[in-house]
């Protein structure tokens, strides 16, 4: 049995964040589960696929964010619980349907998640989506612990229902990727199948319906903003004059703080869980009992703005702060110490902080960059793409991704990228703005996602560029999920369809389409020759599975290479390819046996061809001991 | 209960987390309140994983610069980079066992004296427990025990405030089930290894 279907309540067990969220959804008898993978969210939907493979819930992975958005919407407005889980991103490709949902409502329970990335730990922004709770008018719930998180679930599921409107679900990655202890709750059985009741002139958001929709918003926020004043989430601690407003984890810097600096009797914290719409009376009450607040928050003042504006409207002049140049910044994610710092400054307190080991004669260390790894069929892929087009001065827009690491050298085959499905899109304004050639990279999973519209966009104003459509059979930078191209046999799963990148790409009308198997270098070069010499949209699809995956699933056949005595130290394969197997000894290259794949691309451009296979396994041992 | 907080630094694939886990479960079975986070980013891909470990009342996951008490470095140079870490009073336990990063086998890169490493770290911190892991991992076994290797180590200093016994009870129920009697071999051999190496 799955062990989130564990069903002793009050038994304790260690939880990944992401597993408690998965959890208190468990508990609360959520029935329709819906993602688009991203980190830090990934392990949510991944509780949920395997928890589905053993219980009633219907999870599934959706082809992006808006329709995992869309599926669970429908869900709910058929009276059965759900719940979307997505990255902080992901919201801005499911906005479009959120700002409506908002205005149509739910009648089952329906929760939004949102893990957000401050410092970008694996994302490329870190905007603060506390700010679609605020443009949406939907409430937002905020944890600050594993325990809280799980627990916090299940009253998101109380709050929607009650207000027949999804509740956003905000986290940070040290919400989902930190571990805890947690107390597990009863499992409500969940609620499978509802109905739906057809109320065209509330549900159907033409501009008639819509405006009337709207006033509905207005009074929702209202009954939401009562429940926030009523919410166990929103909490204050301490009888101080000197205030402290704080959220999520920042609360955990900031109580950690408060006792550090042995300050517990001078302060009165207001730790903020439910966080919109804020609590106003709360708020404000705590305003009147200060002499001057403190507003600990990670990314945007989204808290501090709205403590001004009620602190404005009682007519107090307190001190008030938060984000200035002398205490905390907008940037990245907070810590402990800086926290600390920041108390003790904001309120006079005395403070030495800890002395960090000197580290002036500590020699560089050599960076330790995420790399493709050995055998992956990216790398044979941007290698034979640069071979073809030697000489071209392209321009490379790339995509989301394992293969957006093509950006370290010696690869170096990533030159623009905004977001997923963007590098089709920008091609066609490279490809018009500027004369050079240009060659975009997209991944299998992200093509699925949002590349197609850039492609029938392509072919529809006849740009000119080469994509190539990197299908590693797998979405392998989030944990190898599966999209719609994957045979779902390899789960042993059955009940699925599968889509054929090729056959799409054919619909679509490119009118220069071709296949590679990227291993086999030199006829990927020449069939990459033609593409790039087409004068239009050309697609080259590029097959060959995931490395890790194909191991994963015991499919990988390769056998280990070495470097022969013929080696005369070219070092073309380091240079040209950077394959983490290598590493030089003695001045001269070797192949660590234990990470080689066999995908043999180093022998294929080895001018001694003196990369071989090593004949048997107690040899390659022997190589790597 | 006093704070004790713990940073974990690996190579992806080193098995950091799973050291973690161990320890985490250890203190469930112990009864001793045990926050951790986890930065793995790309751990598959080759980067770092940094794991860190608070037992104890603090409500914090994550540990400031200066702030370990222990830093249990998987690979010499990650120990080296995650000095920041550390301050005056910090023990410091490192595998010796070098796994140079690709960025050196590209030219990008000259990978630290391990002799220097072990000094400067000895030179700045209370106590540095340096031996070959890999070594003893594969004594016990599997060198994928090296995990196991350190977290012995680590117990026998006697800072974590879980027991010798938790840890190998741990070991037993959340390791794979193949693994634990190499895993617990690892497990002495580390903890004996840090008797000796000190």
């Amino acid at each position: 049995m799955h062990k989130l279907l564990n069903e002793n309540p009050g038994q304790k067990m260690l939880l990944l964040g992401n597993e408690a969220i998965a959890r208190g959804a468990i508990e609360a008898g959520v029935a329709v589960a819906s993602t688009y993978p991203g980190t830090p969210s990934s392990e949510i939907s991944l509780q949920f696929f395997q928890v589905s493979q053993e219980s009633d819930l219907y999870f599934e992975y959706s082809t992006n964010e808006k329709v995992a958005m869309e599926v669970a919407a429908a869900a709910a407005n058929s009276g059965v619980r759900s719940m979307c889980v997505m990255k902080h991103v992901g919201v801005n490709v499911a906005a479009d349907a959120l700002m409506t949902l908002a205005y149509v409502g739910v009648k089952g329970g329906m929760i939004v998640l949102t893990a957000d990335d401050p410092y970008m730990f694996s994302s490329q922004n870190e905007q603060d989506n506390r700010f679609y709770a605020k443009l949406s008018g939907l409430p937002m719930v905020e944890p600050s612990s594993v325990e809280e998180a799980k627990e916090m679930v299940a009253y998101a599921f109380e709050i929607s229902e009650k207000l027949q409107e999804p509740v956003l679900f905000r986290t940070t990655t040290r919400i989902n990727h930190s571990s805890a202890i947690v107390t597990l709750g009863k499992i409500r059985t969940p609620k499978t199948k509802g109905d739906f009741v057809k109320d065209p002139f509330n549900l159907v958001t033409v501009p008639a319906v819509s405006r009337k929709l709207h006033v509905k918003l207005l009074e929702n926020i209202e009954k939401a903003a009562e429940l926030s004043e009523a919410s166990p989430y929103n909490f204050i601690t301490g009888s101080g004059k000197w205030g402290i407003v704080c959220n999520g984890v920042s609360y955990n810097y900031a109580s950690d703080a408060v006792k550090e600096l042995d300050i517990t009797d001078k302060v009165r914290l207001l730790r903020v869980g439910y966080s919109y719409p804020m609590p106003e009376k709360i708020i404000k009450g705590f305003l009147k009992a200060c002499e001057k607040v403190l507003i600990i928050e990670e990314g945007e003042p989204y808290m501090e703005e709205q403590v001004k504006a009620f602190a404005q409207e009682e007519a107090l002049t307190l001190k008030i702060r938060g984000k200035t140049k002398d205490l905390f910044t907008r940037l990245y994610e907070f810590n402990p110490a800086q926290v600390r710092e920041n108390i003790a400054r904001f309120f006079n307190v005395p403070y030495t902080p800890v002395k960090t080991a000197d580290l002036s004669s500590v020699p560089e260390v050599p960076q330790r960059p995420p790399n493709l790894c050995a055998g992956c069929s990216h790398r044979a892929t941007y290698y034979a793409v640069k071979k073809a087009a030697e000489g071209l001065g392209t321009i490379y827009p790339t995509d989301i991704g394992c293969y957006t690491l093509g950006v370290l050298p010696p690869l170096s085959t990533a030159d623009f990228l905004l977001c997923m499905g963007s590098s089709v899109g920008t091609s066609c304004g490279f490809s018009t703005a500027t004369d050079k050639k240009v060659i975009s990279f997209i991944g299998d999973s992200t093509f699925f996602h949002s590349g197609i519209p850039g492609l029938v966009n392509a072919v529809f104003n006849n740009h000119n560029f080469t994509l190539v459509i990197l299908d590693n059979s797998t979405t392998a930078m989030t944990g190898h999920q599966p999209h719609p191209g994957v045979d779902m046999s390899d789960f042993n799963l059955t009940g699925y369809g599968r889509v054929s990148i090729e056959k799409i790409v054919r619909a679509i009308g490119v009118p220069h389409v071709a296949l590679i198997k990227p291993y086999r270098i030199n006829k990927s070069i020449e069939t990459l020759k033609e593409a790039i010499d087409y004068k239009g949209v050309s697609v080259i699809i590029s097959q060959e599975a995931c490395t890790l995956y194909a191991q994963s699933l015991k499919k990988a056949r390769g056998k280990p290479f070495y470097i022969n005595e013929k080696c005369k130290n070219h070092r073309e394969c380091v240079n040209e390819l950077a394959c983490p197997a290598f590493y030089i000894e003695g001045e001269k290259v070797q192949i660590n046996a234990d990470l080689c794949t066999g995908c043999a691309v180093c022998a294929q451009i080895c001018p001694e061809k003196a990369i071989v296979p090593v004949r048997s396994k107690e040899k390659a041992k022997a190589k790597t001991s | 209960m006093e704070t004790k907080r713990l940073i974990i630094v690996a190579v992806g694939g080193q098995g950091n987390l799973l050291a973690s886990k161990v320890l985490g479960e250890a203190a469930l079975l112990a009864d001793i309140p045990v926050r951790m986070s986890e930065i793995h980013g790309m751990a598959q891909r080759g980067g770092v994983v940094e794991s860190a470990v608070v037992f104890g009342d603090a409500a914090s996951t994550i540990i400031s610069d200066g702030e370990a008490d222990v830093l249990l470095g998987f690979e010499p140079s990650e120990t080296l980079r995650a000095l920041n870490k550390c301050n005056a009073d910090t023990v410091v336990i490192t595998n010796t066992a070098p796994l140079p990063p690709f960025t050196v086998a590209i030219g990008k890169g000259t990978y630290p004296d391990l002799k220097v490493v072990q000094e400067l770290i000895r030179s700045k911190t209370a106590k540095l427990i340096a031996f070959d892991a890999r070594a003893l991992a594969k004594q016990a076994g599997n060198v994928m025990s090296l995990n196991m290797v350190l977290l012995g180590s680590l117990i026998q200093t006697g800072i974590m405030p879980v027991s010798a016994d938790n840890v190998k009870e741990a070991i037993r129920t959340s390791t794979k089930k193949a693994f634990v009697d190499i895993n617990i071999k690892a497990f002495e051999l580390g903890f004996e290894a840090a008797a000796t190496a000190a």
